[in-house]
């Protein structure tokens, strides 16, 4: 079995492009370019070297010593939390706004939740001089001030999304409206492995860069290259794919995503996607997702604005269904906590997507010779209101 | 012969209404399509409201989430079409997206709406190929017509592969937009109406999204066979509740 998109663009049962035709010519034009568009040297020299220097890649694989102590398993850290903006979001935006250069659009599109993704965006246009739009359900708008800030800062126009519920599915949705409306000069940037083909391959593609360094940072660390573990939380699963990818056909690499379950899994309050979800299509991808008996799709819960989609990458749903992957939910009181340890054993404060990763430590045991690698996805100073709130600090 | 294909050969203009099922009441549905078929519409769209609908305007969007808030579904909306074919003959197709009916089963859908007497689905989020591929021989068994969009973006090799595949009409797409969101056609529209009218498909073409009034519907029905109202009926409803139906209607055809 591979684990890989196929040529049509699923991922076993998963994916495909379910799009209405107004955005046909749109997902077709980027079908037919970005393997060949990624291939070509001067995109790579000019990604490559955007990663070094501007990025500031690689990323350090940080052994934990402390932590590895204290849960007597041998824990690397994935610093994706020290990526220029604070997450590996800006790895896909990279990748992507060269894309949108080489297609000649003039005009760049994002959803963002939390803002993490729209900050990124909001970047790279900057960095390219390139008209930026951004679309923020109006509850993430209110709750995420700093970044609606940073994003207009940067130059970017924030659009709230006022219809449905007002958040991350409906910002995704008003995007996506934005690009029946504005077919020929704009380019949607997509911030996670979801959306219909080919953007689950291609997010995928520019987020591999993670696992690419992990094999080689490991070699020089363990002199091997693979981990026995490598652990990532997942929202709709773009920094999961990435710590994923070049180990997605190393089958004695053990994947563990982890799932956000709010208030717990079936407390009415969670994003337990894999595990509450069905079989479903949202944003023109087929995939799992939590919806009503009548197919209505519902709004998640998770006290990480970054995990509560209610829908995984179609990549992951496979992962999920063949039983590649091993998935754990994780609630918010679980992350906070584990979130606060990483604060006191390494000097390090994570985000709260992270720390449900984290949170994987006190549920299951690894033995002491085990290599595990977690994917520290991003920094957690946007969180700090959030954890002042929740501590009473 | 499938209502449809029969309407289409009438030697006139069509008009065909869209309205949410379940807007601006949940119980409105009958009598919307019976006054709409009084009024002289000649076959009306019945939408399905969805949650996220990508390819639809705010006006539709709001209809769909009142809807639903009125606890619409798809099992609700069955069962009070299911003595519609005792007083309405006109076409009825439903349009909604493509998860609702995943959730119910498409075969069972299919088969419901055979039952009931419903022609024809629109399902904007259902590429073309995938029905191809997978659900072509059940919407058939069914009897049911499937109804492709093509926009002003649409390769000329897509056309006339969808012409190809395309049973009844084709639903041509005014403009690059959602629904609701136009007020006037342009040259630019024009001249695409024109070019697809100079195509000679064997199926013909039923303008939808940006016809409000008559002088849209006149602009739009140029070249092609029908123009369908959406977002300006919604709206009317909104306004006016469902009295007096037929005044909309008689103010597009004047």
């Amino acid at each position: 079995m591979s684990y890989f998109v196929d040529k049509k663009g699923y991922y076993g049962e998963f994916g495909g492009a379910f799009i209405p035709e107004m955005l046909y010519p749109n997902v077709k034009e980027l079908e037919d370019n970005y393997l060949k568009i990624m291939q070509e040297p001067s995109f790579q020299k000019e990604f490559q070297e955007l990663l070094k220097e501007y990025v500031g890649r690689p990323t350090p694989l940080y052994f934990a010593k402390r932590l590895s102590e204290k849960y007597q398993t041998k824990i690397y850290l994935k610093r994706e939390d020290l990526c220029h903006t604070g997450a590996h979001k800006i790895n896909n935006t990279i990748g992507q706004i060269l894309v949108a250069k080489k297609l000649g659009k003039t005009r760049v599109i994002a959803e963002t939740g939390a803002g993490q993704h729209g900050v990124a965006t909001a970047t790279v246009c900057a960095l390219m001089g390139i008209e930026c739009v951004v679309y923020m359900g109006e509850i993430d708008i209110a709750r995420q001030a700093p970044n609606v800030a940073r994003m207009k800062m940067l130059g970017a126009k924030v659009v709230p999304a006022l219809s449905g519920s007002r958040t991350l599915k409906d910002a995704t949705n008003e995007a996506i409206r934005d690009w029946i409306n504005n077919p020929v000069n704009t380019h949607y940037i997509i911030g996670s492995v979801v959306g219909p083909h080919p953007y689950p391959d291609m997010v995928a593609r520019f987020q591999s860069v993670i696992s690419e360094e992990i094999k080689k940072q490991l070699k020089v660390h363990e002199n091997r290259e693979n981990p026995d573990y490598v652990i990532a939380c997942v929202g709709g699963g773009s920094n999961a794919a990435g710590a994923f990818y070049h180990y997605l056909d190393e089958e004695k690499v053990n994947l563990i995503a982890v799932e956000a379950a709010g208030l717990g899994i079936h407390s009415g309050e969670s994003a337990a996607t894999s595990i509450l979800g069905k079989e479903g299509v949202i944003h023109g991808s087929k995939t799992l997702l939590m919806q009503s008996e009548d197919g209505q799709i519902t709004e998640p819960y998770s006290i990480s604005a970054g995990l509560d989609y209610p829908g995984i990458g179609p990549l992951h749903a496979h992962l999920y269904r063949s039983k590649r992957a091993e998935f754990i939910s994780i609630t918010d009181a679980e992350a906070m906590t584990a979130g606060l340890e990483l604060c006191k054993l390494e000097g390090i404060i994570p985000a709260i997507e992270s720390a449900h990763a984290l949170a994987v430590f006190n549920m299951k045991k690894f033995k002491e010779s085990d290599v595990v690698v977690l994917n520290l996805s991003g920094r957690g100073d946007k969180d700090l209101d959030t954890y002042v709130k929740y501590f009473k600090l | 012969m499938n209502r449809i294909n029969q309407k289409l050969k009438e030697n006139k203009k069509l008009l065909s209404i869209y309205f949410t099922a379940g807007f601006p009441k949940i119980n409105d549905t009958v009598s919307i399509i019976e006054n709409l078929e009084k009024s002289g519409v000649d076959f009306i769209e019945i939408g399905l409201p969805f949650s996220d609908p990508l390819a639809d305007g705010p006006t539709i969007q709001a209809s769909s989430t009142k809807a639903l808030d009125n606890g619409m579904t798809s099992e609700v909306l069955f069962n009070q079409l299911k003595d519609i074919r005792k007083t309405v003959t006109i076409p009825l197709i439903i349009m909604g997206y493509f998860n609702p009916m995943m959730q119910f089963g498409i075969e069972n859908f299919c088969k419901k709406c055979a039952e009931i007497g419903i022609d024809g689905l629109i399902i904007p989020d259902l590429p073309v190929d995938v029905y191809n591929d997978n659900y072509k021989a059940v919407f058939e068994k069914y009897g049911l017509i499937n109804v492709f969009l093509i926009t002003p973006q649409t390769s000329l090799e897509r056309i006339q592969f969808i012409d190809k595949i395309s049973d009844g009409f084709i639903y041509m797409v005014s403009s690059a937009s959602v629904t609701g969101s136009q007020n006037a056609f342009g040259k630019t529209q024009d001249d695409y109406f024109k070019r697809i009218a100079d195509l000679n498909l064997k199926s013909p073409q039923i303008v939808g999204f940006g016809i409000s009034n008559a002088e849209t519907f006149k602009q739009a029905t140029k070249y092609a066979k029908g123009a369908i109202i959406g977002s300006a009926f919604v709206k009317y409803l909104a306004e006016n509740g469902t009295a007096n139906i037929n005044k909309f209607v008689s103010g597009i055809r004047d």
